[in-house]
């Protein structure tokens, strides 16, 4: 491994581990963090010239922790936080206890525990949804305030921001770096931020636009991380499962004019197999889970899309079913849009138009009209379908859309 | 390097104030005598001794409605009549609670008796504390 690679890895996978063990002993989590940036600096610094340390984590916890000590040392207000930390950071001062720390298998558990711990504080529920997405990225990703910015395409300033707030609200209303009672509900709001990331780039329409599919691939490793601490949770390998099924499109979603490629059309060759098979043997496990779960029945119907060998293939019966148990669990307008487009498929265009009669709160949304010209036109009634599509057309500004849209009109009989 | 430790040091008490807001048009009644008077006041009698037997009561009082609320304007030096800021809800009352961390006091703000909204602050400072 080359050392500029030894140093993505440092800090991509390793420093939220240690982070996570070094706020836990210091009770301070700001600290803890910019000790282990100071420590990433003189790695990017000495590595360079002395070389690649034999274990990187335990050389990142020790020059860590001597990082904080110079800064509690410097900080002569932080007297009292002395008192609290001296014991544990004099303690074991010794490089080999940190070496057992991170490798011993017996000690293995404690880290992961400490680790959950930094993982679920990202997604307090007393912070807002923008502060956990940053602080995820950040402090368990190891993603710089300038990468997370470039990835977002917003100014660095306002995620630096972002996080500087939320490590405020932490210290200040003593926000607990602990693993709650009610853990589920912690764990949904994990999931919701690491999903969030991963459609951050999934919905990049640019194959231009690399630092996003970055993203993509960064909320899957922050899955997995996620799976690996949460081995019990069938809804974190069912966001997995579905994270990879999605992956594995990515190459064929989007052509050569950057114009997006329906399913139906994408070259199914050029999937991901591997990442599919991956997918498939993640989602089986994860299905031995029986408590209901939203994203394992997202990853059913995904499922279903990168298994069909064809389109003609697809099992349109088996996706609505999982569907129709998405509706009953959501209650949300929008999966019953997409519930109705896979009930035309398996029974007909009339029960998918009877379907979406009882659509709510969507009469604003493009695509609850396109789909029911869409089902107008194949149940044979064109004037309807192309009065539907106008309708559609009028409730869309984008040009690409406004296209396609007209192309429907003019190919009514 | 144990887990005793951390939580030991965590110990040290945060304390929190709860802000009751609520919609006074939907509030309870304020009538011994109304309907439903005694169970409302069990409830609320049950969740102080709760406070206190746990450690967590510091301060607390149930006020009366905003309408009798006057505001003192330092800046301006001006008095008016009415609640600082008119909204669908007001704060009925209040409770300093000491608590190990925001979680704890979020659980107990959450046993509250009442409909309505929280607001949980920390406490920055007490001149009695």
């Amino acid at each position: 491994m080359s050392v500029e690679d030894a140093l993505t890895r440092l800090s991509r996978e390793e420093s939220g581990r240690v982070l996570a063990l070094l706020a836990g002993r210091l009770g301070d989590l700001d600290l803890a963090d910019e000790a282990v940036q100071d420590a990433l600096v003189e790695a990017v610094r000495t590595w360079p010239t002395q070389g690649v340390p034999d274990n990187p984590a335990g050389w990142l916890m020790t020059v860590a922790r001597r990082k904080a000590l110079d800064r509690i040392r410097r900080t002569t207000s932080a007297r009292r936080r002395v008192t609290a930390a001296a014991y544990d950071l004099l303690e074991a001062v010794e490089p080999a206890s940190d070496r057992g720390l991170v490798e011993k298998g017996a000690e293995q558990m404690e880290i992961t525990d400490e680790h959950l711990r930094l993982v679920l504080l990202c997604c307090h529920p007393a912070l807002n949804q923008d502060a956990q997405v940053a602080l995820t990225l950040r402090l368990v990703g190891g993603l710089s305030t300038a990468e997370i910015a470039a990835a977002y395409v917003v100014p660095e300033a306002t995620i630096t921001q972002r996080v500087v707030r939320a490590k405020r609200k932490i210290r200040d209303a003593a926000i607990p770096l602990s693993i709650p009672a009610a853990l589920t509900e912690r764990v949904e709001a994990l999931l919701t931020v690491l999903y969030l990331i991963f459609n951050e780039g999934y919905l990049s329409r640019s194959s231009a636009d690399l630092v996003r599919v970055d993203l993509a691939d960064e909320a899957i490793r922050l899955t997995r991380l996620a799976h690996d601490l949460l081995p019990d949770s069938g809804e974190v390998g069912g966001l997995l499962a579905l994270e990879l099924y999605q992956r594995a499109r990515f190459a064929t979603r989007v052509d050569g004019a950057g114009e997006l490629v329906l399913l139906e059309h994408q070259d199914r060759t050029r999937w991901d197999r591997d990442q599919i098979a991956e997918a498939n043997r993640v989602l089986a496990a994860a299905l031995a889970d029986r408590t209901p779960g939203t994203f394992r029945l997202q990853a059913v119907i995904a499922a279903q899309h990168a298994n069909a060998r064809t389109y003609a293939d697809t099992d349109w019966p088996a996706i609505a079913a999982a569907y129709a148990r998405l509706d009953e669990h959501t209650g949300s307008a929008i999966v019953r849009l997409n519930r109705a487009v896979a009930v035309a498929e398996a029974d007909g265009p009339h029960a998918g138009l009877r379907l979406l009669d009882t659509v709510e709160g969507l009469d604003d949304f493009h695509l609850l009209h396109a789909t029911r010209a869409e089902l107008l036109s194949r149940a044979g009634d064109p004037d309807a379908a192309r009065t539907a599509f106008a309708r559609a057309r009028s409730l869309t500004d984008n040009p690409a859309e406004q296209r396609f849209l007209d192309g429907r009109i003019a190919a009514q009989p | 390097m144990s887990t005793r430790l951390i939580r030991g040091r965590q110990e040290a008490a945060m304390e929190y104030m709860f802000l009751i807001n609520v919609d006074e048009t939907q509030g309870p009644p304020g009538d011994p005598t109304a309907d439903g008077f005694e169970e409302m006041m069990a409830g609320w009698f049950a969740y102080n001794q709760m406070l206190t037997d746990g450690g967590h009561f510091v301060a607390g009082a149930s006020l009366q409605p905003s309408a009798t609320a006057t505001v003192v304007r330092n800046d301006s030096g001006t008095v008016t009549d009415g609640p600082y800021v008119e909204t669908k809800e007001q704060i009925g009352g209040f409770y300093v609670v000491s608590a190990a961390d925001l979680d704890e006091a979020l659980a107990l703000a959450a046993k509250m008796p009442t409909q309505g909204a929280i607001e949980v602050r920390p406490v920055m400072f007490r001149p009695d504390a």
